[in-house]
C-alpha cells in the first residue's frame, strides 16, 4: 500500500507518454512539423491562425470597401480577381462569398483554432504540471486536421464558382441549392468537408484538454488551486466536445440533401417556374442544430479570453483575483445557459412566442455570471499596482469591450426587441465587439504576456502600445455607429443600401468606417511584423520569470524542451493568486506555506 | 503519509479518460439526429418504416461480440493469451458480420422503395444506421491493430490499458446500437 501511495502523479503521465526527453536527437521534422511536443502544436496552431487571421481580416477590408464606397470603382480589384472585381466594383457573388468566409475564417479557424488551439496546448500542460498532454499523439493529429481544414477551406477561394456564399451561418435554402448561389455549386461541399475535418480536429483537442486538466495534475493541485485559464480552457473544451458534434450531424445532412436527393431541409421549392421534387424538409430544422453549437461557440471563442484576462489583470495588477470561487461558478454558469439559448438566434423563425419568452428568460440569465466577472475583474484592478504592459492594456481594453458588447446583448436577447432589430447592423455591432473584438484582445493580451515563454524572447513594447491603441480606439469607431445604422433598420449583408433614401444619412458615416477599417487593419499587420520580428530579433529573456507570476509555467527553463521539466515535476502548495500578501510581491505555487502565514 | 498520493492514485488512466469524453462527444452527434428526427416526425409528409428483419439479426450479433469482447479482456488480464488473440478476432469478424447485416437490411429497405428521395424515416435510418456502422468499423480497425500486435509485436503486453479502453468501445457502439434500435420501434415506427 505504502508503495503505490508513493506513485508521483505525473509517473503515469511519464510511463503512458513517452516522451523525447532532453537531449535527445531529433530531426527537423520531427521536431518542428510532426512534433507532438504540446509547445510546437501551439505554436503551429498560432501561426496557422494568424495567417487566416490576416486573409480574413483582408475580407473585410475588401467588402467595407464596397459598403463605404458603393459607387467608385478600384481598378485595382480588378486586377487581382478578374471577373470577381469587373470594372473594380465588388460584384455580389465576390460580395456574399467575402463576408461568408469572413464569418467562417474569423469565427472558427481563427477564435476557435487559433485561440484554443493556442492557448490551451500552450498552458495546460505548463500550467497543471504536466510533462505533455494525455495523448500528444491524438494532439498533434488535431493540429493535422485543423491543417488539412484549413487546406480545403483554402483551395475553395481558388475555384471557378467560388466559395461558400450563403453566410457563415449557411442556411439552407441558399446553402443547399447551386440555383440559389455560384458559392452553393461547389464551394459549399468544401465548406463542409473542410468543416467536418475541422471538426474532428476540435474533438482531438478537447478531449485532450479535459483529460489533461482532469487527471494529470501534478501533486498538490488540486482543482481550486489551479489559474482560471485553466478553468475556462476545461469549460471552453467541455462546450466543444459536446456542441460541434451536433453541427455535424447537420452539416452532414446538409451534405445528403446537396448530393444525394434527401429531403431533410428542402421542400415546397419552386426554382425558375420548376418544382424542386423534394418534399416534407424543414429549413428551420438546420437552425436549430446549427445554433446548438452556433450559440455555445461564442462562448467557445470568449471562455478562453475571460480565463487569459482574469491571469494578466491579477498578476500585473500585483493583485489576488478578487472572487476566484465566484470566477469559476459564473464560467460554469456561462457553460450551462450556453446549452439553453440557441433559439435567441431564431425569434423571426416563427417560433412559438411562449417558447420564446423562455429563451429571452434563460438569455437574459447570462447577464448575472458576466456581470460577476466583469465585477470581479474591477475589483481586482482596484487599487492594484497596475504595470500598464501591453497586455494589461489589451486585459482592460477586454473588459471595456464586453461590457459595452455585453450590454446590448441584453437589448438582443429580448425578443420584442430582437424582432426589430434582428439581421441589421446593430446584431453586427453587437458581436463584432462582445465576441470578435473583444476575444481578440484576450488574444493579443495572452501573445504579449506568454511571448517570452512561448519564444524565451519580448515583443517590443512601443509597437505594442501604438497597436493596443490604434485598435481599440478603432474598434469602437468601426462598430459603435453600426448600432444607430442597425436601428434604423439597415439590414446586414447587404450589398447596396444607396436605393432607399432613409439610409442616405448614413453615407458619410459608411465612409469613415471604411476608412478606420483599412487603417485598423495596417495595424494588425504591423502586430503580425512585431510578432515574427521579435521571435528572431526581439530582447532575450534572461530571468525565468519576468512578469512576476505564481504559475508553474514559469518554473521551466526560459527554453524548456519536450517535457517541460528538466527535474521532477514540482509540488504545489497553494493557488495561483498569492499576490501582495505578507509584505511580500508575490508567492509562487510551489512554495510551501509558512507556519505564520495568513490566510488569503 | 501523502494524501495527494492516495487521490491521483485512485485516478482513472488517462486513456481511458479520453474514451469516456469521446464516448460522450458521439453521443451528442447521435443526440442531434435523433433530435432531428423527433422534430421531423411529428411534421406532415412524414412516412413511418418498418424495420427489416435483418436487424434483429444484426443486433444479436453485435450482443454477442460484447459477451467476447469481455472474455477477450479477461483472458488477457489473466495472460492467458492464446485465448486472448482468439477472442479478440472472434469479435472481429462479429463486428464485420454485424456491418455486413446490416449492409443487407439497407438493401431490404431500399428494395421496398425507400430511398433517398421523398421525406420520412427512410433517410434518416440510412445516415443514423450508417453512421453507426461506421463507428463500428472504426472498431474493428482497432481490434485489428490490436489483434495484430498481439500476433507479431516484438515486446511483450502487459498493460491492460489498450484492450480495457478498445472494450469500453465496444460496449459503447453495442449499447448505441441498442439504443438506436429502440428509438427506431418506437419512434419511427
Amino acid at each position: 500500500m505504502s508503495e503505490a501511495m508513493n506513485i508521483h502523479p505525473g509517473t503515469t503521465a511519464a510511463v503512458a507518454v513517452h516522451h523525447d526527453g532532453h537531449g535527445h536527437h531529433q530531426s527537423f521534422i520531427s521536431k518542428y512539423i510532426f512534433s507532438q511536443d504540446h509547445k510546437t502544436i501551439s505554436k503551429q496552431f498560432l501561426i496557422t491562425g494568424i495567417i487566416w487571421a490576416m486573409i480574413g481580416g483582408l475580407f473585410s477590408v475588401l467588402f467595407r470597401l464596397q459598403l463605404g464606397f458603393p459607387d467608385q470603382s478600384f481598378p485595382i480589384l480588378e486586377t487581382f480577381f478578374g471577373h470577381w472585381a469587373k470594372g473594380g466594383h465588388i460584384q455580389p457573388e465576390f460580395y456574399y462569398a467575402l463576408i461568408t468566409m469572413h464569418g467562417t475564417i474569423l469565427v472558427f479557424f481563427v477564435l476557435t483554432a487559433g485561440m484554443s488551439g493556442t492557448f490551451a496546448n500552450f498552458l495546460i500542460p505548463l500550467q497543471v504540471g504536466a510533462r505533455d498532454m494525455a495523448s500528444p499523439f491524438l494532439n498533434m493529429l488535431s493540429y493535422w486536421f485543423f491543417f488539412l481544414a484549413s487546406i480545403i477551406m483554402l483551395t475553395s477561394l481558388f475555384i471557378s464558382t467560388g466559395p461558400a456564399a450563403g453566410g457563415w451561418t449557411i442556411y439552407p435554402p441558399l446553402s443547399a441549392l447551386g440555383e440559389a448561389s455560384a458559392g452553393s455549386i461547389h464551394g459549399m461541399d468544401y465548406w463542409i468537408i473542410s468543416m467536418a475535418m475541422f471538426i474532428v480536429s476540435s474533438l482531438l483537442g478537447g478531449i485532450n484538454y479535459i483529460t489533461t486538466i482532469l487527471n494529470m495534475r501534478t501533486r498538490g493541485m488540486s482543482m481550486t488551486r489551479m489559474p482560471l485559464t485553466m478553468w475556462a480552457l476545461l469549460f471552453t473544451a467541455i462546450l466543444g466536445v459536446l456542441s460541434f458534434p451536433v453541427l455535424l450531424s447537420g452539416v452532414l445532412l446538409l451534405f445528403f440533401d446537396r448530393n444525394l436527393g434527401t429531403s431533410f431541409y428542402l421542400s415546397d421549392i419552386v426554382v425558375n417556374g420548376q418544382i424542386l421534387p423534394n418534399e416534407g424538409g424543414s429549413a428551420i430544422l438546420f437552425q436549430h442544430l446549427f445554433w446548438f453549437l452556433g450559440h455555445p461557440e461564442v462562448y467557445i471563442i470568449i471562455l478562453p479570453a475571460m480565463g487569459i484576462v482574469s491571469e494578466i489583470l491579477s498578476v500585473n495588477s500585483r493583485k489576488p483575483i478578487f472572487g476566484y470561487m465566484a470566477m469559476v461558478g459564473s464560467l460554469f454558469a456561462i457553460t450551462i445557459l450556453a446549452f439553453l439559448v440557441w433559439a435567441h438566434h431564431m425569434f423571426v423563425t416563427g417560433l412559438n412566442p411562449f417558447l420564446g419568452s423562455v429563451f429571452v428568460l434563460l438569455t437574459l440569465l447570462i447577464a448575472v455570471p458576466s456581470a460577476i466577472k466583469v465585477f470581479n475583474w474591477l475589483t481586482t484592478i482596484w487599487r492594484g499596482n497596475i504595470r500598464f504592459t501591453p497586455a494589461t492594456l489589451f486585459s482592460i481594453g477586454f473588459v471595456s469591450l464586453f461590457i459595452s458588447g455585453g450590454l446590448t446583448g441584453i437589448f438582443v436577447g429580448n425578443s420584442t426587441i430582437d424582432i426589430h432589430i434582428h439581421d441589421t447592423m446593430f446584431i453586427v455591432a453587437h458581436f463584432h465587439i462582445v465576441m470578435g473584438v473583444a476575444a481578440f484582445f484576450g488574444m493579443f493580451s495572452g501573445l504579449y504576456h506568454w511571448f517570452p515563454k512561448m519564444f524565451g524572447r519580448y515583443m517590443n513594447n512601443t509597437l505594442g502600445y501604438i497597436h493596443f491603441w490604434v485598435t481599440i480606439v478603432g474598434a469602437y469607431l468601426i462598430f459603435w455607429p453600426m448600432h444607430y445604422q442597425g436601428l434604423a433598420g439597415m439590414p446586414r449583408r447587404y450589398l447596396d443600401k444607396s436605393g432607399w433614401a432613409s439610409f442616405n444619412q448614413f453615407t458619410e458615416l459608411d465612409k469613415m468606417i471604411t476608412i478606420v477599417t483599412i487603417i485598423v487593419f495596417a495595424v494588425q499587420l504591423m502586430f503580425v511584423f512585431n510578432f515574427f520580428y521579435s521571435i528572431f530579433k526581439g530582447r532575450k529573456v534572461n530571468k525565468l520569470n519576468p512578469w512576476g507570476a505564481t504559475t508553474l509555467e514559469w518554473t521551466t527553463p526560459i527554453r524548456p524542451g519536450h517535457g517541460n521539466w528538466e527535474g521532477e515535476i514540482p509540488e504545489v502548495h497553494r493557488w495561483a493568486y498569492d499576490y501582495g500578501k505578507d509584505g511580500r510581491d508575490f508567492i509562487p505555487q510551489t512554495e510551501k506555506i509558512g507556519e505564520n502565514e495568513s490566510k488569503h | 503519509m501523502d494524501i495527494v498520493s492516495t487521490h491521483q492514485k485512485q485516478k482513472m488512466h488517462p486513456h481511458k479518460f479520453v474514451m469516456w469524453i469521446a464516448i460522450g462527444s458521439i453521443i451528442m452527434m447521435f443526440a442531434g439526429l435523433t433530435s432531428a428526427f423527433i422534430v421531423k416526425s411529428n411534421q406532415t409528409n412524414w412516412n413511418p418504416i418498418d424495420l427489416p428483419h435483418e436487424f434483429w439479426f444484426s443486433t444479436a450479433v453485435i450482443l454477442i461480440s460484447s459477451v467476447t469482447m469481455q472474455l477477450a479482456v479477461r483472458a488477457f488480464k489473466q495472460r492467458a493469451m492464446t485465448t486472448y488473440r482468439r477472442l479478440l478476432a472472434f469479435t472481429l469478424v462479429l463486428g464485420l458480420v454485424f456491418v455486413t447485416l446490416q449492409w443487407f437490411g439497407f438493401q431490404n429497405l431500399w428494395s421496398q422503395q425507400i430511398t433517398f428521395s421523398g421525406g420520412g424515416a427512410g433517410q434518416f435510418l440510412y445516415i443514423i444506421f450508417g453512421l453507426h456502422a461506421l463507428h463500428v468499423l472504426g472498431g474493428v480497425v482497432a481490434l485489428l491493430v490490436m489483434f495484430c500486435k498481439a500476433f507479431f509485436g516484438k515486446t511483450k503486453l502487459y498493460s491492460a490499458v489498450p484492450v480495457e479502453v478498445a472494450s469500453i468501445y465496444w460496449h459503447f457502439v453495442d449499447i448505441l446500437w441498442i439504443y438506436l434500435l429502440i428509438f427506431f420501434l418506437i419512434i419511427g415506427g
